[in-house]
Formats: C-alpha cells, sequence, structure tokens
C-alpha cells in the first residue's frame, strides 16, 4: 500500500507541494479534497520536496488534504471499447457510459525512430478540390487549419471527419466551447460517423490542466490503434487554447517566458504532439488535422508561427474559403504525380494565374483602366473561386482537374496560361 | 583515478541535479542509472558539490537517491572509417542498428557503437617502423566506399612518437590495433583506425587556412549565378515556413559538387529526413557513378527526440565534416535548421535559470553561433593537400521577421546571405530566393559584370513593378514596360527553378554560362513591339519557349532544335542583327 501524506506545504496556481520520499518524476497522485478527487503529477523533485500540478486546479485544496502517489504516471485504457465514446482530458466518461480501466497505456510515449519511418505514399480523398487538387492531403501527414475566430473550421473538420477515406477518427477537443462540442457529437452522429470515432474533449469551462492532457492521450490511442494497423485520422480543435494553457502554467510556475509570454519550449511542446503523425510499416498510420486561431489574424504570432514550422503545411481558413496562397501541403508532392500527369501543372499555373488576378483585382480597386489582360484574370477569377474555392463544392479529384482546364480554356489562350505545351494539347477541352 | 560517482538530488524537466563529492569535469558526461537504465547527460553546472546535469532522454522514472555515474570524458563522437553512408541521431547512435534492436520506438537508454567492432576495412600502411609522426600523420589507409580514407594518428594524441610497429596489409576489425607508437617517454601505445574526439572542439591540424575563392557548384542558377557559395565559406538560409528552406537543401544535398555531403537534421521534421533517407540509397551520383548515399551521412535529431541531443547535434555533424576534410575533402555541411540549435540552448538556458537576453535567447548566443560558423574553412595541409568545410545553414526567424537574434548573429558570421520571401513562395517562385535582398561575398560561375548587369536589369524591372501599382499599367510608357517585361522574364526563366523536373532540377556550370550569356542578349536587344499588349504576349511566347529549352537535355538535339526556334522568335523581332547584337555583347562585357 502506497503511503499516503496529509501536509501540503505550499499551494500557488495549480502547483501544490509536499514533503515526500521515493517518489519517481513524471509519477501521478490522488489528491482528495472537500471539492472532490483529482489526479496530480509530479512535475518536480527537489529532495524531498515534490511539487505536483493538479489537474482538477488548486482551488478549494486545503494543507491538510490527502495527498496519495499511485506509483505509475498517467494512463488510459486502451481497447476497441473506446469506440463510439466521449471522454474528458483526463479519460473520464463524458458519456453516460462506463469507466473503462482495463489495458491500461502510457501516455506521452517515446518517438518513432526516423529510421523506421518511411516516405508517405496515400492520398487521403476529401472530396474538397482545395484540398485534393491543390493540396492534397496525405496519409501520417501534420497539417493545421489556420484560421481566425469566427470561421467556419469546427464545420470544416467535422465535413473532413465525414467525407475522409479512413478507418477512424480520433477527435481531441481542447477549450472547446459546449456548443462546439455538442456540434461535432451531433453532426457526427448525423452522418453516421459516431461509431468510428472516441471523443477526448476538454471544454472551456473544465480544469485548464486537463487541456494538456487531451492531445497526448488522443495520439496515445491513436498509436495503438495503428500498430494495429488502423489508418487513423487525429483532429485537434483547438491548438491555440492548448499552447494558452501551456502558458498559463508555465507563467505560474515562474518560468522566464520567451515571446509573448509563451515558454521558451513552445516549439518543442507543440512538436512532441505533432510529431507523433506516422505511418508504421507494414501496419496503420496517424495523421493530425488540428485546429490553429491566429489571434488578431497574424501568422507570426508565435503560436502559429511555431506550427508552421512543425507541421507539413498548413491550410488557411479566410471568408470561409481555403486561401490558395499560404495554404501548402508539403506532402502534395509525393502523391500527386501518381494522380494524372496533369496534376501538378495545373495546380501551379492555376494558383500563378490567381495571383495575377489578384494584382488585376487591387489595381482595379485603385480604380485604373482595366487592359484586356485584366479583364481575362478578373474572369478567371471569379469562375475559379465560385467554382472550385466555395467549401460547398464536393466533386472528386478526377472531375476537379477537368473543371480547372475548363475555366482556363473559357478564359485565356494557350500561350496565356504558361503551362507545358505538350500536356495543353492532351487536356485543353476543344470548345 | 576512479570514476566519480553521485546521487540524484532533483529533477525538472530535462535536467537532473546531483549530489558528488569527488572531482567532476565541466561539459563531462554522465550516467544516470535508473530502473536498470543508463540515461546519458552532460554536466552543465557545478555549485559546490551540487552538480546540474542536461539529461539527452526523457528523465521520466527517475527518483530522488538514484545512482549517478560519471566519465571523465567530454560529450565526444567515434571517428574512423565507416562513417559515411550511415545514419546517427544527435549523439551519433546509428538509428537503423537501433531500429533492429528496439522496432518502431526510440527505447531510451539504449545506446550503440557508431562504429561496431563487426566493422572491416582493407588495410594498407604507409608508415614505417622507425618514422616520426604527430597527430594528423597518415598511418596507412583503407578504401571506403569512393573514397581512399586515411587512417591517421589519433587527434587527441599531441606528443611526437616513433612508429614502433604497423600490422601488415589485409583485412582488420576497425578495433583492431593497427599500430603501435612510443611516446616520447618510452611508452609504447597502440592505436586502432577508430578514436574519440570532443564535438565541441575543433579539429585543428593543418598549416594554414586559406580564403574561400573557388565556387562551390550547388546547380541551382539563382545561387551559382547571382548568390554564389564558396569551398570553404559559411552561408544561411532564413525564410518564414512554407518558403521552402528544407526543399533548397535536399536539391542543394543532391546536386552540390562536394565530394562529401553531411546533413544535420537538427529539430525540424522527421518526414523530412525520410525523403532523403529513402530516395538518396536509389539516386545515382552523375560525378562517381554510384549512389549518393555513399557520400552522405546524417545526422538527425528531429523535433520530437530529447532537447539536449538536439544541441549536441550540430556539433556531432561538424565534427564528422572536419574529420573528412583532414582526408583532403571537400565536406558540405547542411544544418537545418540552426534556429532550432539555438532554441535547445534556451531552453536549457531557461532551465539553468541564467538572465536572459534578448527573446529570452541566452546572452553568449552570439559567440557560439560565430564558434560553430568558423569551423568552416579551407585550408592547406602539410604535405600541400587542400581539404574544406562548408557550412550552410537554414534559420527559422520567428514570424519570417529576420531582425529577430538568431537571424542577425549568423548574418554577421556567414558569406552569403540566401533569403527567402514570403512574396515569392506564395506567388510559386521557386527556388524563392529573393534576388534582391540576398547577397554573396564571394564569386561565383559567371563574371561578375554580367552578373551585376542583370541583377540591375531586375532592380529597375521592380522598380517599374512599384511605379505601375501606383500610376497603373497606362500610366506607364512603352519602353519602362518592356524592362518590366525583361525582368519578370528572368525571373520565370532563369531564377526560377523546377526542382522535380529530371532536367531543370540541376543545371551544371557550362549550361549556365552558356544559357545566361543568351540571356543577356536578350536583355540587352532594342525591340520592335508596337505597344504593351503585343509586347506582353510577345514575352509570354519567349518565355513558353524558353521554359521547353529548360527541360531538354543539355547539348541534345531536342536541345538545339528550341534553342534555334527560341532565337529566330528573337531575332525577328528585335532591332539589331545577329553580329550587332553579338558586337554590343563583347564590347560591354569585355575587356
Amino acid at each position: 500500500m502506497r503511503k499516503i501524506y496529509s501536509k501540503i506545504d505550499y499551494i500557488a496556481g495549480n502547483v501544490i507541494t509536499v514533503k515526500a520520499k521515493d517518489i519517481t518524476y513524471g509519477e501521478l497522485a490522488l489528491v482528495t479534497s472537500e471539492s472532490g478527487e483529482s489526479l496530480a503529477e509530479v512535475i518536480r523533485l527537489d529532495g524531498d520536496n515534490v511539487s505536483l500540478q493538479v489537474f482538477a486546479g488548486s482551488r478549494g485544496i486545503a494543507t491538510d488534504d490527502e495527498v496519495k502517489f499511485l506509483g505509475h504516471p498517467m494512463q488510459v485504457s486502451f481497447s476497441d471499447n473506446l469506440m463510439g465514446r466521449i471522454f474528458t482530458g483526463s479519460g473520464k466518461p463524458r458519456d453516460k457510459g462506463p469507466e473503462l480501466t482495463e489495458n491500461l497505456i502510457e501516455i506521452g510515449g517515446p518517438s518513432v525512430n526516423p529510421a523506421k519511418r518511411i516516405v508517405p505514399r496515400n492520398m487521403i480523398r476529401t472530396g474538397i478540390p482545395m484540398i485534393d487538387l491543390f493540396n492534397s492531403l496525405v496519409e501520417s501527414q501534420k497539417l493545421p487549419i489556420f484560421s481566425v475566430s469566427g470561421e467556419p473550421y469546427n464545420e470544416l473538420l467535422a465535413r473532413i471527419a465525414l467525407q475522409a477515406e479512413v478507418d477512424m477518427i480520433i477527435l481531441g477537443g481542447m477549450g472547446l466551447k459546449y456548443d462546439d462540442y455538442l456540434f461535432f457529437r451531433d453532426s457526427l452522429e448525423q452522418g453516421g460517423a459516431l461509431s468510428r470515432t472516441i471523443f477526448f474533449v476538454h471544454t472551456a469551462a473544465d480544469p485548464i490542466v486537463e487541456c494538456l492532457l487531451v492531445p497526448d492521450i488522443a495520439l496515445a490511442v491513436a498509436e495503438r490503434f495503428a500498430l494495429k494497423g488502423k489508418r487513423v485520422l487525429v483532429l485537434l480543435t483547438d491548438m491555440t487554447n492548448f499552447s494558452d494553457a501551456l502558458k498559463e502554467i508555465s507563467i505560474t510556475m515562474e518560468k522566464v517566458p520567451s515571446n509573448r509570454g509563451y515558454p521558451g519550449d513552445l516549439y518543442s511542446q507543440l512538436a512532441a504532439r505533432y510529431e507523433k503523425a506516422v505511418d508504421f510499416e507494414g501496419a496503420g498510420s496517424i495523421t493530425i488535422l488540428a485546429v490553429t486561431t491566429m489571434p488578431g489574424d497574424d501568422v507570426t504570432h508565435p503560436v502559429p508561427d511555431n506550427t508552421g514550422y512543425i507541421t507539413e503545411g498548413q491550410f488557411y481558413l479566410r471568408n470561409g474559403r481555403i486561401e490558395p496562397f499560404g495554404s501548402l501541403s508539403r506532402l502534395k508532392q509525393l502523391v500527386n504525380k501518381k494522380t494524372r500527369e496533369d496534376h501538378r501543372s495545373l495546380m501551379d499555373g492555376m494558383i500563378k494565374l490567381y495571383a495575377n488576378f489578384k494584382e488585376s483585382l487591387e489595381k482595379k480597386a485603385m480604380g485604373f483602366r482595366m487592359s484586356e489582360w485584366d479583364q481575362k484574370l478578373l474572369k478567371y477569377g471569379d469562375l475559379f473561386e465560385s467554382k472550385l474555392m466555395d467549401l460547398s463544392v464536393n466533386i472528386p479529384l478526377e472531375k476537379a482537374m477537368d473543371l480547372g482546364w475548363q475555366i482556363l480554356s473559357d478564359c485565356f489562350t494557350k500561350e496565356e496560361t504558361g503551362l507545358r505545351t505538350e500536356l495543353m494539347n492532351q487536356f485543353w477541352p476543344e470548345n | 583515478m576512479a570514476n566519480s560517482k553521485g546521487k540524484v538530488i532533483g529533477v525538472s524537466g530535462n535536467m537532473v541535479s546531483a549530489e558528488c563529492d569527488s572531482s567532476v569535469r565541466m561539459n563531462e558526461v554522465g550516467y544516470i542509472i535508473t530502473g536498470g537504465k543508463h540515461l546519458k547527460a552532460e554536466v552543465i553546472r557545478i555549485r559546490g558539490s551540487k552538480v546540474e546535469m542536461q539529461v539527452f532522454e526523457m528523465t521520466r522514472g527517475i527518483r530522488i537517491g538514484d545512482d549517478v555515474e560519471f566519465t571523465d570524458d567530454l560529450l565526444s563522437v567515434e571517428l574512423g572509417p565507416g562513417l559515411l553512408t550511415q545514419i546517427f541521431d544527435g549523439l551519433q547512435n546509428p538509428l537503423p542498428q537501433i531500429a533492429r534492436k528496439c522496432g518502431f520506438f526510440l527505447e531510451r537508454g539504449f545506446y550503440l557503437s557508431a562504429l561496431p567492432e563487426s566493422l572491416e576495412f582493407d588495410f594498407t600502411p604507409i608508415a614505417k617502423p622507425g618514422d616520426t609522426v604527430v597527430r594528423g600523420d597518415t598511418l596507412g589507409t583503407v578504401p571506403e566506399g569512393i573514397f581512399t580514407h586515411k587512417i591517421m594518428v589519433p587527434f587527441n594524441m599531441y606528443g611526437t612518437y616513433t612508429v614502433e610497429s604497423v600490422v601488415q596489409a589485409g583485412k582488420y576489425s576497425v578495433r583492431h590495433t593497427i599500430a603501435q607508437l612510443k611516446d616520447e617517454n618510452g611508452k609504447s601505445i597502440p592505436v586502432t583506425m577508430v578514436f574519440n574526439w570532443p564535438v565541441k572542439r575543433p579539429i585543428d591540424i593543418y598549416s594554414e587556412r586559406l580564403r574561400p575563392s573557388e565556387a562551390l557548384a550547388t546547380k541551382i542558377r539563382i545561387i551559382d549565378t547571382l548568390v554564389p557559395v564558396a569551398k570553404g565559406g559559411t552561408y544561411c538560409i532564413p525564410g518564414p515556413f512554407g518558403a521552402g528552406k528544407t526543399v533548397l537543401q535536399q536539391i542543394t544535398s543532391r546536386h552540390a559538387e562536394v565530394d562529401i555531403v553531411i546533413i544535420a537534421a537538427c529539430g525540424e521534421r522527421a518526414g523530412e529526413v525520410v525523403e532523403t533517407l529513402r530516395e538518396f540509397p536509389e539516386l545515382t551520383d552523375p560525378r562517381t557513378g554510384k549512389t549518393l548515399m555513399e557520400r552522405t551521412v546524417i545526422v538527425c535529431n528531429t523535433s520530437s527526440m530529447p532537447v539536449a541531443a538536439r544541441e549536441a547535434s550540430v556539433y556531432t555533424a561538424v565534427t564528422m565534416a572536419e574529420y573528412y576534410r583532414q582526408m583532403g575533402l571537400h565536406v558540405l555541411l547542411l544544418a537545418d535548421s540552426t534556429s532550432r540549435w539555438a532554441q535547445a540552448m534556451r531552453e536549457m538556458s531557461g532551465r539553468l535559470e541564467e538572465i536572459p537576453g534578448e527573446e529570452a535567447f541566452p546572452a553568449y548566443l552570439e559567440s557560439v553561433i560565430a564558434g560553430f560558423y568558423e569551423r568552416a574553412g579551407i585550408v592547406r595541409f602539410k604535405d600541400g593537400t587542400i581539404g574544406s568545410v562548408t557550412i550552410g545553414g537554414t534559420v527559422s526567424p520567428a514570424g519570417g521577421n529576420f531582425e529577430e537574434p538568431v537571424t542577425q548573429a549568423t548574418l554577421k558570421v556567414v558569406g552569403a546571405f540566401h533569403g527567402l520571401s514570403r512574396e515569392r513562395s506564395d506567388a510559386r517562385r521557386y527556388p524563392a530566393i529573393h534576388p534582391l535582398d540576398s547577397w554573396s561575398k564571394y564569386e561565383g560561375a559567371v563574371e561578375p559584370h554580367k552578373s551585376r548587369y542583370v541583377r540591375s536589369v531586375l532592380f529597375s524591372g521592380n522598380e517599374v513593378d512599384q511605379m505601375m501599382k501606383v500610376v497603373g499599367e497606362e500610366g506607364t510608357s512603352l519602353d519602362d514596360y518592356i524592362v518590366y517585361l525583361k525582368s519578370e522574364f528572368v525571373d520565370s526563366v532563369y531564377l526560377q527553378q523546377n526542382a522535380f523536373d529530371a532536367v531543370d532540377a540541376a543545371t551544371s556550370i557550362p549550361r549556365q554560362r552558356y544559357i545566361f550569356n543568351f540571356l543577356v542578349k536578350i536583355l540587352l536587344a532594342s525591340f520592335t513591339l508596337p505597344d504593351k499588349a503585343s509586347a506582353r504576349s510577345y514575352f509570354n511566347q519567349l518565355r513558353q519557349r524558353f521554359l521547353d529549352l529548360n527541360g531538354a537535355e543539355w547539348e541534345s538535339d531536342n536541345f538545339k532544335k528550341i534553342e534555334k526556334e527560341l532565337e529566330d522568335t528573337f531575332l525577328n523581332t528585335v532591332k539589331e542583327t545577329r553580329e550587332e547584337l553579338n558586337d554590343i555583347f563583347k564590347s560591354r562585357f569585355t575587356g
């Protein structure tokens, strides 16, 4: 039987300190107070002084409350029974189902040996042309959706969850508004995807420390399923809340902040989670799609900035559309050579022209006369935005490419497109 | 002397404090023994009997009172034949071998030797009994892939030695004694093919350091022509995320004309390393006909691997680069990304509760960065041969803002700056090196006055472009408009390069010179174009042809055919004749 300690020396923020012996770093303890029980994790050892981070927060904890060390780090139950279930950030049921205690696994395990990784090779089709055609999502990719508050990012996430060609979905919600949580649950239920989904949801009202656990717990479970051969898509929303939780906790622990109050190891912290995306040779895979809201639409804010350096591209969601500039799937080159020979050239060519369109639009806004070329670009831009960019468009990749050629031929002559001659001979629609 | 021992008295993140009463050396390596595992750590601060160590592994599960063993050695790497083609982590553990033992995941506390006992090489002796040798002198050679690998007197033997015996030619394990050396005191010392060298100490065995003057061909047109890199020089590639830093490094690692490429993937995505890992063994190096892997070493400490080892990884890489330089080879070290390395320093500095400098980076950031880049250089050895280490580091500035400490500290010490721009990458103009902002202090593939001329065209074109944004296209004169079209033309057919096209991906120096001369003639010509619309469509045509030319094999029939068509299209619309143009060209660029 583990010893129970009942003298807390120090309480600050969510951290309590007790005097205890023979404790390991990272171990869990159960803190019992008037308001109930909470788990706590050992985050610092200094001689006999053991500092613990209390998951439910330290509010109401008395100096004579009981602390019982459990002798193991944070764990979560792993089995097929998880399917269709909803849990909190510390793994307790949020639905009315039973608590799961069998087959416990540790969270935040070691990283994958780079030598065991394989080059990603499978595209995940979503039916959204701005993803499939211009920035293909690839199995084992980690991609954030950069967005401003108010954009329909959760709707986009839900739509991808319903349409993406994967075996199962794990949704990690951090600081989620309760309505949003209900939205996800209901839309997945209506779409018939609930039974292949596991939820780990921390809502905005829950204790902040649990927010930090969500990605770890979701990814630990995803990893086990992937090792069993499942192709898992992990959806995380919103990683900015996760980072803010990190900030809050590191400031209360008096760590030196680096940039706008965020801890110096923000990059490593985010990377440790995102790098769990992997394709196991001979088994399944983990693909991560994570929402990162940009405070003030500022991509240089530390959270989107660090994220951008970690992930393999990003989708910008702006005005309800996936913006072609800045949006990038770094892995698309690995899959779009196998789709159709015109895929890459068409993708690049159309974006270059769209960039020109934006310039013409700017000139027009400033009141300059539009040349014939500008007129062509304006027509092109309109068609491009309404037929391909709109998020409600739901067509398979091949249809989207045909549509792309059609738009080009509606607006330009062959020379004006800057595409290779052989490709145009093959794909240019004869009107 | 028995090595010191201690006990753990505190844990915080990846920093462990230990109590130790006997002697401890700053920066020496120690092991924390927990749960039957030895976790490697480095001493980073000593306060009385309290020793603070950064642990190269996850610290979960360590408890107060765990044993700590000190080794008395600084953090070192093994140097010897067999490093090429290998994939190491930041502490020089061979990752594929670890994978074979441990499976998918990196098990902590599991270390393997970089050069295992089982590795054997064909040794040919050079030194003879009675010879007097000092450190760095060649004792013999072994073939390592395409290179002749010199087996040298270990660099950490500082005295003068007499060769007592050398083994006969034959196959030996790298750990086999291949020579006995006698020091001044008559003590006999056995020498194998392998020795250790502390990573943070530069290898300084050469007779003089030279000025980097010979260009290093990367086969990327914009670099070789406008912002060249020299053998033994340094350059940095700062750029916001998504601007193509890593792709640029990958292309360079493939096509650069050097003997050996060492890739240090430092705190970046694992996926990117994997591409190199999987593709290099299949790609042929056109210079040798062997696979690219045979000239490559990869040091890979990706972002999710322990931070302390990330800090060590760039040093591990540069030490191996210097080792191969000692054999008279030209080595290119590509570090991606030095910002992650700087951040690793920042994390440790934060844990040590040091007074933070700008953006919480430690105050010694600049001197550490300078010290790292200064390990590049081209040197002459006492036998007259020349070897070089060229360092190219990417920088990932926070928010893409070059004013931040790491970029600024790097710019102070490098010889070339390849600044990537978000605008160019958004417009898919790859490589996204900004032609006007970037600079280089080295001399490149084409004559400087020609590249200066092209730069001036780009500059004027940019001015016209800025002006057009204000006064509009109709407010711009036809002449100015043509200047603008010319600069756009240079950009799209020469500065931009398609990394995914088999031919266009790498442009040899002769081809660059040839194409560049042609391009300069187009820029010099006066066009007979009636109005802006026709000028635009004409340049579109010209561009189309030129892009087709870029995709054609150098000096093939197809190349010549397209070139002829292109020349005809061009000369038809120019005031000057071919001969007149040649004269203008000559008078401007010769003499």
